[in-house]
């Protein structure tokens, strides 16, 4: 057949560096931002602004280079995290970016990879990966930013939505237990748990900076608000009540048994660093127990 | 074996053993699967001999998790490998798609049993042909080979890895049951014997390079992670720079880019053989397993006299389309055996453009066709 194909639009380089020129390097952190990336796509009230902020700062307080670091997302609001970050990003696909990231730190073991995504991305179409990557203690530091809800989409419910509470799938209140996220981490295998809020901006920092340091699967769970998909259905309020109740309401308990750290529609949230344990990554293990064995001796 | 882990030497093994041979020789580093019949020497075969040449191997917990896996491994900078079969390569369909578009090399070996669902786990089928073409959603262009032997299996693994490394995406190397579990001899040519191809890097500097931009060859050069260029790789359609865009344009620009560098090399990457085709009247086209069957007939009816010939399909996508014209020109028909209800059959009888007349000889899959099927169908037009 014939084929009479559109028109193409080149890429238009001079309007794109001219946008960078204009508006890249004002704030002093604009360094760990991908140039011509901001203004960022989330709702007023998120609380990924927070996060986003905090990583950089741990990442400062870690003093790893972002040459050296890479992190990979799924997909939501939390998976746009990557795409802001002046680093190798990669946002994968739904639910697929511990396997992914898991191949890139298995490539590259040198690097520090970090995957940031969402509650429902991590534990509802993912919950394989989370589970078995923090079995085989895959060096990824993952961050997990819960907001209650399937945000990109408008507010549905997810494996982390406490019982009772109005998403647009839950019209007359959640019938379904969720997942107590630190307790799932911590018996999957994951050798770092936490669980801080946005409202925790300096703890999270720290916790952030931490797990940098230590090789092995960490996790850390960030409560964060959602206005739009959780905070107006449970009649919450906006980004700034739902921050104020954090701070009402969060229990800081270093050290708690995470069995105990299940969340409820208006209840308190335990917070803190639940565990923390070494043991040897997969990548320690196949190198000594499988790769050495044919390793030539120099000379 | 040579400091490259080459097996250099004459060996007798099956397909499988071979298709993991192939990708050692060719330099893959990382093999991430699941266990599935027919394909699971692959993995083993990978298990044992990674170790070897400082690689690693790693059984994921699904396909799915296989697939993200050695995309990673490739943007990690590291040629890599997962190998499955019809159930398993089902499940990996959207992280091809990932693969396809954010052009990343790798191969994907699915040895086709019978379908659908869990089918005939240990027998014989050829019916993921146009699932390869167009399993994963949207548009894009794909690059599947199909070896006939355990030799094949090596060699085309090679070539499927030399495919991706130069155009950028995930290349099928689509084998079937017959072919993975027979075992033949196989010869493991010298590391300087084996033309290997790596993919194109950037020469900019990171601030002037632009992730995906590409020249006249329609591949851009690839910056992979923890090079100092800070690339941003998304599935979403995305400009030069990698970043999304939402815009009906870039996509336009984009997915074009994806589909023409295929479309534009089709000379470059088809590979048939002929087998007497030069005088036939008609001409059976077959790959893969059924190929063999196939050359059987035609010896058969060529010491009868009938002037029959054998186009085999080396590259099944894309898809020879000039070869088919062409052949089509002064034959009578086409005999299209194939283990499967109708698959490369609709493409002959799409470019033979009523030229020719087009015969399937369809197999719902589990056994091969005989010569004797073959031979009886070539008979209606030569008597």
């Amino acid at each position: 057949m014939k084929i009479r194909y559109q028109p193409i639009v080149p890429f238009n380089r001079e309007a794109v560096d001219r946008l960078i020129d204009e508006q890249h390097g004002l704030h002093p952190d604009d360094q760990y931002l991908k140039p011509g990336r901001i203004p960022h796509i989330w709702c007023p009230g998120c609380g990924l602004g927070v996060v986003l902020n905090t990583y950089i700062n741990g990442l400062k307080m870690s003093g790893i280079p972002i040459d050296r670091s890479v992190v990979v997302s799924g997909i939501g609001c939390t998976g746009r995290v990557a795409g802001y970050l002046n680093m190798d990003t990669y946002h994968t696909t739904h639910g697929r970016a511990i396997p992914f990231a898991t191949g890139i730190s298995l490539a590259r073991p040198d690097l520090s990879v970090t995957v940031f995504s969402g509650d429902g991305d991590l534990f509802a179409i993912g919950g394989n990966h989370f589970i078995h990557a923090a079995r085989r203690n895959i060096n990824l530091k993952v961050i997990c930013v819960n907001n209650f809800n399937y945000g990109m989409t408008g507010g549905q419910v997810a494996p982390t939505t406490p019982v009772t509470a109005r998403t647009t799938t839950t019209p007359y209140g959640n019938a379904e237990a969720s997942f107590n996220l630190p307790y799932l981490a911590h018996a999957s295998g994951a050798v770092y748990v936490a669980r801080w809020t946005t409202f925790h901006a300096r703890q999270l920092v720290n916790a952030i900076a931490e797990t940098l340091a230590i090789n092995g699967f960490t996790f850390i769970e960030v409560i964060a608000p959602c206005p739009i998909g959780y905070g107006r259905p449970n009649k919450i309020g906006s980004g700034l009540d739902e921050m104020i109740y954090y701070k009402e309401n969060s229990v800081v308990r270093n050290g708690a048994d995470p069995r105990e750290a299940d969340v409820s529609l208006r209840g308190k949230i335990v917070v803190g660093k639940f565990s923390e344990e070494k043991r040897p990554t997969f990548r320690e293990d196949y190198e000594e127990k499988v790769l050495k064995k044919f390793r030539r001796t120099e000379g | 074996m040579s400091d490259s882990g080459i097996l250099s030497g004459e060996f007798f093994m099956n397909g499988d053993e071979a298709s993991a041979e192939g990708a050692i020789s060719a330099g893959c580093r990382f093999f991430a699967g699941y266990p599935i019949t027919p394909a699971t020497e692959i993995a083993e075969r990978m298990a044992r001999r990674l170790p070897q040449v400082q690689g690693v191997c790693i059984q994921m917990e699904d396909e799915i998790a296989s697939m993200a896996a050695i995309l990673g491994a490739s943007w990690g900078g590291i040629k890599s490998m997962t190998a499955t079969s019809g159930p398993g390569f089902s499940l990996m369909m959207e992280n091809i798609g990932l693969g396809m578009m954010t052009e990343t090399p790798c191969v994907i070996v699915n040895i086709m049993r019978g379908g659908p669902s869990t089918g005939l786990p240990t027998l014989v089928g050829q019916a993921d042909v146009m699932q390869a073409r167009w399993g994963s959603h949207g548009d894009y262009e794909v690059i599947a080979l199909s070896p006939s032997s355990p030799q094949e299996m090596f060699d085309l693994t090679i070539e499927a890895f030399n495919l991706s490394e130069t155009f950028r995406l995930p290349v099928f190397v689509l084998s079937d049951e017959l072919v993975g579990h027979m075992s033949e001899k196989v010869v493991i040519p010298p590391p300087e014997q084996i033309r290997l191809i790596s993919r194109l890097r950037p020469t900019q500097t990171p601030d002037q390079y632009l992730p995906f931009m590409a020249g006249e060859n329609l591949v851009p050069a690839m910056a992979c992670a923890g090079e100092g260029f800070h690339v941003h790789v998304t599935g979403l359609t995305h400009d030069e720079q990698g970043y999304p865009q939402t815009v009906a344009q870039v996509h336009e620009r984009t997915v074009r880019r994806l589909v023409d560098k295929i479309r534009f090399n089709t000379s470059r990457i088809v590979r048939v053989e002929e087998f007497q085709t030069a005088d036939a009247e008609v001409v059976v086209v077959a790959y893969g397993c059924t190929s063999r069957t196939a050359r059987e007939a035609v010896q058969i009816l060529r010491s009868q006299g009938r002037k029959v010939g054998l186009l085999r399909l080396i590259t099944l996508w894309p898809f020879p389309e000039e070869t088919i014209r062409r052949t089509a020109q002064g034959i009578k028909a086409f005999i299209v055996p194939e283990i499967n209800s109708g698959q490369i059959a609709y493409e002959v009888e799409r470019c033979a453009q009523g030229r020719a007349e087009t015969v399937l000889l369809p197999m719902m899959g589990g056994t091969i066709h005989t010569p004797e099927m073959i031979m009886e169908a070539v008979k209606e037009f030569l008597p």
